[in-house]
């Protein structure tokens, strides 16, 4: 039998392990500066071996981060890097597979890649750096850019309705889906944490500031003086409360969430708990529907399910065959079907 | 009994063509089994609509499937059949100019109405005004005589039908003398759950045979002797089974296990179907969203050590271009099957074409080079399979496998392999290193980098799309390390010509005229030169399977010959590339893009010509 353990191992990794001798080029002031050194020391609170861990990438800002993390990674190309970490996670399912992408990498150029690795529930962790701009093409404006923003390919305001990452999660039935920011890197670190640990397909929107071509967008929400304010933060469990004196709740009216003041809620039956496993998605997608600056923005975890992986089913599937057949014969196989022999010298009517 | 006389013929040509929904092409592959059990060489060459079931009765809807057997060494499915079987009125105005004057002609009159007779286009009754009088003709109420068999079985009338094909067969049988044993045990294994089923369908198949044996209409009876191929075991295979099985074989050879990432696409997709049976020997398939995932899924398969194999047709060839070149970039064994068909855009998605030679050679961005293995036969398909595979994963560079639309789907004997005595493939994943790993520090033969694998402690490192720096793999943006990285990537290919087979000749070595073939235009240039050798004609012939690099010789082979003529389903690909190659030569191109095979009389009077 094992015996308790007094005092937990100590961690096999630092920060430091996991940062790569490549310099970082990213501007000064990115907010990719702030993901990269959470997943870092994240990384090394866990015990997974550092050898297990696979970054790849698409095209992008964000796209870089695996250069920068001293782990097995693979820069691809623009809005494929979900069909590569899918090869290589249905191969190899003992890796942690990790896709970095952007709003234009994941939303734009790879919208279809990143629905059918959410559908599958590949057990793969997709983080999406999201800041509703393309940066390296220099300021143009993106799928999640806001209508009627001007930039230079839009200098008379974009007229595209913007796509909403978390609304195209949850529409693909990712099983777990969360939102951060890169301003707080607390709650980052635990969203990324939760998104690792999950069995399952992990969509992570991280809401990340551009500081060249779209400076603090999210300045208004995520800013440390209206934070608390303007972000409601997900708990399992726990009641929709918010707002610096937490004085605020969230209720229905009707089918729609409301803000209503805490003091004058008569039963506490009245304001909407929080369920991340619900396993019907209304309920997440509701939450995905409040925006700023009508209502707080949900941060936190929306959703956080449990079923079959696609990797897991495809292993199932083939250790079933193998124990209904055995394992192949290939002079069996081949020759399998009508086979003939002609003999030496043979003459004859057929 | 019949008193028809029985003859010995050394081939036969069969053509059995009719509706989408006749089951001609089950009809041809019974007929092609029982041939190859009995010990004939054959060839076949089936030709159907890309329409699942075009209306009923009209042209575009008409299917057909050609078989040649024979008594000696056969090469094609034959220029023109010797017997046509019409099931319908469009079957035969579709077919009955391929047929040969003298030829025999077997209809269902069943199916000569006015409004069948309409839709085919026929201004009249073929049957009735002359228009067969150069062919001998058989007409036969097959569906009435069929209907007839079956009056007694449970069956509705709508299925007993459907097993007129089988009477058509039965017939056919009788005709050239072949067993009936084989597609009897077929029918019993197909219909095991369904005896009705099976019943009708024998009693349809030996209708026909009687039929032919009592209604003494029947112009001839004919044998054709076993062929006196190489003695060993043999089965029947399409290009697209030897594809499937080569990569089983592959895996085998190298201790590997196979992703196989595909999107459904003609006349790719059979070989999914053989390998998604494949479970139990290392074989995962994975149907992607679309082409571009199904090679980044082989791809990654590939970064985490396993063979990544993705096969499809020019238009998906378009799609994954990007992707081959991040292959070329990392330098990551990916191999990429390409079974061409007729083109441009979806052009002739179930018809043959040699269209994508230059597309594969040169549809990516920059200089970036990238092997080519074609096959010139459904059986060699096997062969170069695994060729493909193991360049792949010695050079570690992705790899094309050319084949097309006729040899996916025509059959042939395969003289079936030792697989003992197959070279096995010795692939190595660096372990530990002296100091930091550096994933771009090449063999010194081959100029392959090392394949480290995710999962592998003290090996991480980073690979990606950018330039990389010679050894370390950093990005780099070094204009004199990105010089010797495109020239090495370049030289690396340039070296796979010290790893294969020297070509040969068939015929002199030296002389007027050469015949330089790729792919499946191998059958009827080789039928057609050894017949003209025959004939003491000066022609010799070559065919390439590698078609980058070429082989070493093939200058100083094609610098014998005053001609070169090149016969290509395309407009002159091969002929382009020869031209830039390979200097002081004269070469003469000929092309045909019909979404047929070459007929052997086309290369005979081209040939002629130049002679």
């Amino acid at each position: 039998m094992t015996t308790l353990q007094e005092t937990p191992l100590p961690l096999p990794y630092t920060k430091e392990d996991f940062v790569s001798g490549q310099d970082v080029r990213w501007c000064p002031g990115c907010g990719d500066y702030a993901i990269l050194s959470v997943m870092q020391r994240m990384l090394a609170q866990l015990r997974i071996p550092r050898e297990n861990h696979v970054f790849i990438s698409g095209i992008g800002c964000s796209s870089r981060f695996p250069y920068y993390m001293n782990t097995y990674g693979f820069h691809t190309i623009h809005g494929r890097a979900p069909t590569i970490a899918t090869g290589l996670k249905c191969v190899r399912p003992e890796l942690t597979v990790w896709v970095v992408t952007g709003d234009g990498d994941g939303l734009s150029i790879g919208g279809n890649h990143l629905i059918h690795a959410m559908r599958r529930n590949t057990d793969l962790k997709i983080i999406l750096v999201n800041n509703q701009i393309y940066g390296l093409t220099k300021g143009q404006y993106s799928p999640t850019s806001e209508i009627g923003k001007i930039t230079k390919s839009s200098p008379s305001g974009s007229i595209d309705y913007p796509i909403h990452p978390l609304c195209v999660a949850i529409a693909a039935e990712a099983t777990f889906i969360a939102r951060t920011v890169d301003m707080d890197p607390r709650h980052m670190g635990m969203v990324l944490q939760r998104a690792c640990e999950h069995k399952g397909v992990s969509f992570v929107e991280i809401y990340q500031n551009c500081i060249i071509y779209n400076k603090d967008t999210f300045q208004p929400i995520a800013g440390r003086e209206s934070r608390e304010d303007r972000i409601l933060y997900l708990e399992h469990g726990k009641p929709l409360i918010f707002g610096k004196k937490r004085d605020k709740a969230i209720r229905l009216n009707g089918p729609n969430p409301e803000i209503v003041n805490l003091a004058d809620v008569k039963d506490s039956k009245e304001i909407l708990v929080h369920k991340e496993d619900d396993p019907l998605p209304n309920y997440a997608y509701l939450l995905t529907q409040m925006e700023y600056p009508q209502m707080p923005v949900p941060f936190g975890i929306f959703r956080c399910i449990q079923k079959p992986t696609y990797d897991q089913m495809m292993d199932d599937q083939i250790k079933a065959e193998v124990k209904k057949k055995g394992p192949g014969k290939l002079e069996d196989l081949l020759h399998a079907g009508s086979i003939w022999q002609i003999e030496e010298h043979e003459e004859g009517v057929s | 009994m019949s008193k028809v006389q029985t003859k010995e013929i050394e081939a036969v040509t069969i053509r059995f063509a009719g509706d989408s929904g006749d089951g001609m092409q089950l009809t041809g592959d019974q007929f092609t089994d029982t041939s190859a059990l009995m010990g004939n060489d054959i060839a076949t060459f089936p030709d159907f609509p890309a329409e699942i079931r075009a209306p009923a009765g009209t042209l575009p809807g008409v299917s057909s499937f050609q078989i040649q057997f024979s008594e000696h060494e056969i090469f094609t499915a034959g220029d023109s059949p010797d017997v046509l079987v019409a099931m319908n009125p469009a079957a035969l105005k579709v077919n009955l100019t391929d047929l040969v004057k003298g030829g025999l002609v077997v209809v269902n009159t069943d199916s000569f109405t006015e409004e069948n007779l309409k839709k085919a286009g026929w201004k009249s009754n073929p049957l009735q005004e002359g228009t067969l009088k150069d062919y001998a003709v058989l007409e036969i109420p097959i569906s009435t005589l069929n209907a007839n068999a079956l009056k007694d079985s449970p069956i509705k009338p709508t299925e007993a039908e459907r097993c007129k094909n089988f009477f058509a067969l039965g017939l056919m049988f009788w005709m050239y003398d072949r067993k009936l044993e084989f597609t009897v045990k077929w029918i019993e294994e197909k219909f095991t759950k369904k005896p009705e089923l099976i019943q009708a369908n024998v009693t349809a198949l030996k209708a026909g045979y009687h039929y032919g044996d009592i209604s003494e209409t029947i112009p001839g009876r004919y044998v054709i002797r076993k062929a006196r191929l190489a003695p060993g075991t043999y089965r029947k295979i399409t290009g697209n089974e030897a594809i499937a099985l080569g990569i089983v074989t592959a895996a085998h050879l190298s201790g590997k296990q196979v992703l196989y990432g595909s999107y459904p696409i003609t006349p790719a997709s059979s070989i999914l179907h053989e390998l998604a049976l494949r479970k139990n020997f290392g074989i995962k398939t994975f149907q992607a969203e679309d082409e571009i995932a199904a090679c980044g899924s082989a791809l990654g398969a590939a970064f985490g050590g396993h063979i990544g194999i993705t096969a499809t047709s020019g238009p998906g060839i378009c799609l994954k271009s990007e992707m081959i070149n991040l292959a070329v970039m990392v330098e990551l064994p990916l191999i990429i099957i390409d079974v061409q068909r007729g083109g441009p855009s979806t052009g002739l998605p179930t018809k043959t074409e040699q269209g994508d030679l230059l597309q594969v050679m040169f549809g990516r961005n920059s200089d970036s080079p990238v092997p080519v293995i074609a096959a010139s036969t459904p059986a060699n398909c096997y062969d170069f399979m695994i060729e493909a595979i193991r360049i792949a994963v010695t050079y570690m560079t992705p790899v094309f496998f050319l084949s097309d639309g006729y040899l996916a789907n025509a059959a042939e004997p395969w003289y079936l392999p030792d697989v003992a005595k197959l070279p096995k493939m010795q692939i190595q994943h660096p372990q530990s290193s002296d100091g930091p790993f550096l994933p771009y520090v090449r063999n010194e033969q081959t100029l392959a980098r090392p394949w480290a694998i995710p999962g592998t402690s003290g090996m991480e490192h980073r690979i990606g799309g950018l330039e990389k720096a010679d050894r370390t793999g950093n990005v780099s943006y070094d204009p004199a390390n990105h010089h010797k990285m495109v020239a090495l990537r370049r030289e690396k290919v340039n070296r796979i010509a010290h790893s294969i087979p020297l070509m040969e000749v068939l015929g002199p070595k030296k002389g007027k005229l050469l015949v330089l073939g790729w792919g499946s235009t191998y059958g009827p240039i080789h039928a057609a030169v050894t017949e003209l050798q025959k004939e003491g004609k000066e022609v010799s012939a070559c065919h390439l399977h590698y078609m980058n690099p070429f082989p070493k010789n093939l200058p100083e082979i094609v610098k014998c010959f005053e001609t070169i003529l090149i016969p290509e389903n395309n407009m002159g690909q091969l002929l382009l590339l020869i031209r830039g190659t390979i200097e002081g030569i004269h070469t003469v191109g000929f092309h045909r893009v019909t979404g047929q095979p070459f007929k052997i009389r086309e290369i005979r009077e081209k040939i002629e010509e130049l002679l």
